[in-house]
């Protein structure tokens, strides 16, 4: 699958356990060259020059409008302004400022333990739900499979806009149908005004979130399960595995990649989140900052609110550390998780 | 394939110059006669009174002068407008803010000088107080409106339950109570969800009386008040004691939520700000009355907020500065601020002139003006300056008060703790 080459799959099919975490030297083909070791081609060729030519605009779109804001926005981090505007340097005072000092330190931790909190429920909703949905829908024998694709992943196409004004009416205590909807099954002393209050605005932002997205997980998770080959389940079961057992040993251990990957965009997602908080509570994140995710401090503190103004290099900074914190992340999946798990061919 | 190549290449050549010779057409032609500017504003609300009223009104005296409202939504101007800024791209006129937010932008030189402004001098030095450097040397906006806080009531059901305007603040709990004991409506129409509105409406509205208007906000600036003093922690006391006649779940109720509630006459009482009388005008089908906030014992003084809020200023770096200045200068005239104020009910022009409005609501509201001292609100006048920013700090811990997760004694402390961080009178 990695190297692309069509090998046969290493492994009997006769339910034996299947390299999950197997060590670098068990890995086996998938770090082979492409290339035969055929002499032919190591012969020196002629440098093709037209390769720059097709290369040059992707390469120059992309380091003017990727590449050079980021380096100059890392750059910005590490200067001040004064009340004219003159930039002047100062080293990291900016990140020490935003670590210790008694006015950014609570509103940047803050901000970080919930944009952890906001991930924590991702990965214990959104994901497992996605995956469920996911082997439910690659069920041959449930009817109407892709009408429920379709309904599942439609809100993940709809504006964040929208998704969170819609949820703000749902959620409304005032005209919401929410409660309404819970005094069907007679629960409605159990509503409470969810997004106004502290202890429960992050939670319910985070499952408004879930709902919008979980029709991501669940493609990517239903076409790894659909490319799992046949053989693989017919045999596990001609060997009397359960479902259960044929779903955790043989399925879930070939979708492990694509459990990685999910993470990784689930991670990058949610420490780049911003839009929802920012439609359903405003820019201050209320209530009393318990909503407050590092986007929505990076953008209150690059632009300013109200008679409070924009402060471009502290702005710079916390971007910066978001930047570092989901870098931080990602190497760790590639170097930790990539490694040590192996993807198949079939 | 190089053939095909060579004719798409030069046919897109062709494309290119052609586009690029009737682009240069268009330029030349509309310099020679005709000149657009551009107006940056936070109002979206009023984009049809200027197209239809105030510019064709403009257009009358200087048809060449064509003037383009653009507004952005409120929450996000001063960002957007940073931006623009910043890169170069902003209007030529420029709906300021009073005080900081627009002093800075003078300071930064993004904003003209209008000193020498034919028509300047129709408007009051307390009028201009909010767009003029702090030496008062240099006007840089030409002053619009002012706001004026108070109560909205829904008449209909203050009549139906048979209530009376409250004078004093004993009278309006008491309003309060009749109204949540008969139990249809509910007495407050106001939440904490969006923060601003309980502080603006509520703090700033109410807060007057207690610390005597001007006198206590230019001792706070002096240093010889403090939030922590007996007459500002009361203010918050008050509004604490406003929670039990919200409507149910107002801590997620947002400022629409609000509005909507007043205007669909489920709601008896709505402390307001006057700019709210276009809207409920238009969607409230009821009669309306307003009164000042209440005095806190009969006899006391009345005052109330009358903020100055909106003016116009003039990008410094516009390329129509002569266009610019016609249109302010328009602007100061007694037809402007007639127009203006009629147009927008409840937003009260700040010229010298003796206007006639003909909103019933809007002209009550007015009248304040001549039973009760006026003041503005106490977190924009340098106050507003530095970080924390006073005035998110009353927007954050006055809905915390509401909300019951803070007393008012915490508020107090932590609002002037955050002044005492920077401000040194």
């Amino acid at each position: 699958m990695i190297d692309g080459i069509n090998h046969n799959p290493s492994f009997n099919t006769a339910g034996r356990k299947v390299g999950f975490f197997t060590s670098d030297k068990t890995r086996g083909y998938s770090g082979m060259s492409k290339a035969p070791p055929n002499s032919q081609y190591k012969q020196k060729q002629k440098f093709r020059t037209y390769i720059l030519v097709f290369l040059a605009p992707a390469c120059l779109v992309y380091t003017m409008f990727m590449i050079y804001p980021l380096l100059s926005s890392l750059g910005l981090s590490f200067f001040t302004a004064d009340k004219a505007g003159n930039e002047s340097f100062t080293g990291f005072a900016n990140f020490i400022k935003l670590m210790t000092d008694d006015l950014w330190a609570p509103r940047f931790w803050g901000a970080l333990w919930n944009n952890v909190k906001f991930f924590i429920v991702h990965s214990l909703v959104q994901n497992p739900v996605g995956l469920l949905l996911a082997s439910l829908l690659v069920n041959q024998s449930l009817k109407g499979r892709t009408t429920f694709r379709t309904i599942l992943f439609l809100p993940t196409t709809l504006s964040v806009v929208i998704v969170g004004f819609a949820w703000q009416l749902i959620l409304s205590p005032l005209w919401g149908v929410a409660e309404t909807g819970m005094a069907l099954f007679g629960l409605e002393k159990y509503f409470l005004p969810w997004l106004g209050l502290e202890k429960y605005a992050l939670t319910t932002l985070s499952l408004v979130s879930v709902w919008q997205f979980i029709g991501i997980p669940m493609m990517l998770f239903y076409t790894g399960l659909l490319g799992i080959p046949h053989e693989l389940v017919e045999a596990a079961t001609v060997d009397g595995a359960s479902g259960w057992t044929v779903f955790w040993r043989i399925k879930f251990i070939l979708i492990l990649p694509i459990v990685g990957i999910v993470s990784v965009l689930t991670f990058v997602g949610n420490f780049n989140a911003f839009d929802l908080v920012y439609t359903t509570q405003g820019v201050l994140a209320g209530p009393d900052y318990s909503t407050d995710l590092l986007g929505n401090l990076f953008y209150r503190t690059f632009f300013g609110h109200q008679l409070q103004l924009g402060n471009p290099t502290m702005g710079a900074t916390v971007a910066t550390m978001m930047f570092l914190i989901i870098l931080a992340f990602v190497l760790l999946y590639t170097y930790v998780w990539q490694r040590r798990v192996t993807s198949y061919e079939y | 394939m190089k053939k095909m190549f060579l004719l798409f290449f030069i046919s897109s050549m062709v494309f290119t110059a052609a586009l690029f010779a009737t682009g240069a057409q268009d330029g030349a032609a509309g310099a020679s006669d005709k000149v657009t500017i551009t107006i940056e504003s936070w109002r979206n609300d009023d984009l049809a009174i200027w197209e239809d009223i105030l510019i064709p009104a403009f257009n009358k005296h200087y048809p060449d002068i064509t003037v383009v409202f653009s507004p952005t939504p409120p929450a996000e101007y001063n960002s957007s407008l940073n931006a623009k800024l910043e890169g170069g791209t902003a209007g030529d006129l420029i709906t300021a803010r009073p005080f900081d937010a627009s002093l800075i932008l003078f300071q930064q030189g993004n904003l003209a000088t209008l000193n020498d402004l034919d028509g300047i001098d129709n408007f009051s030095s307390v009028a201009k107080s909010a767009w003029i450097t702090d030496d008062g040397s240099d006007v840089f906006a030409v002053p619009m409106a002012s706001v004026i806080h108070g109560f909205i009531y829904n008449a209909d059901i203050f009549s139906e339950l048979g209530l009376t305007e409250p004078e004093t603040e004993a009278e309006f709990f008491d309003i309060l109570e009749k109204v949540k004991a008969d139990g249809r409506y509910v007495p407050l129409a106001i939440g904490t969800s969006d923060l601003w509105d309980v502080a603006t409406m509520g703090f700033q509205n109410i807060g007057p009386n207690y610390w005597k208007g001007e006198t206590g906000r230019n001792n706070l600036i002096s240093g010889k008040e403090k939030y922590t003093d007996d007459q500002y922690v009361a203010v918050w006391e008050t509004l604490a004691k406003w929670a039990p006649y919200m409507s149910k779940g107002f801590e997620a109720q947002s400022y629409p939520d609000s509005q909507n509630l007043f205007t669909l006459g489920k709601a008896a009482i709505y402390p307001a700000g006057s700019w709210e009388i276009g809207v409920f005008n238009e969607q409230a089908d009821f009669n309306m009355g307003a009164f000042p906030a209440p005095v806190r014992n009969k006899g006391d003084e009345l005052y109330i907020s009358d903020h100055t809020d909106i003016a116009l200023g003039m990008n410094s770096t516009t390329e129509n500065p002569e266009a610019c200045k016609t249109f302010l200068t328009w602007m100061t005239t007694k037809e402007f601020a007639e127009l203006y104020s009629n147009a927008l009910p409840g937003f009260f022009s700040l010229g010298d002139f003796k206007l006639t409005l003909d909103d019933a609501l809007a002209s009550e509201i007015i009248g304040w003006r001549q039973i009760a001292k006026t003041t503005i609100r106490n977190s924009y006048q340098i106050l507003g300056r530095g970080e924390p920013n006073l005035e998110s700090e009353l927007w954050v811990n006055t809905a915390k008060v509401i909300n019951g997760t803070m007393t008012p004694e915490e508020a107090a402390k932590t609002v002037q703790d955050g002044l005492d961080r920077w401000y040194k009178p």
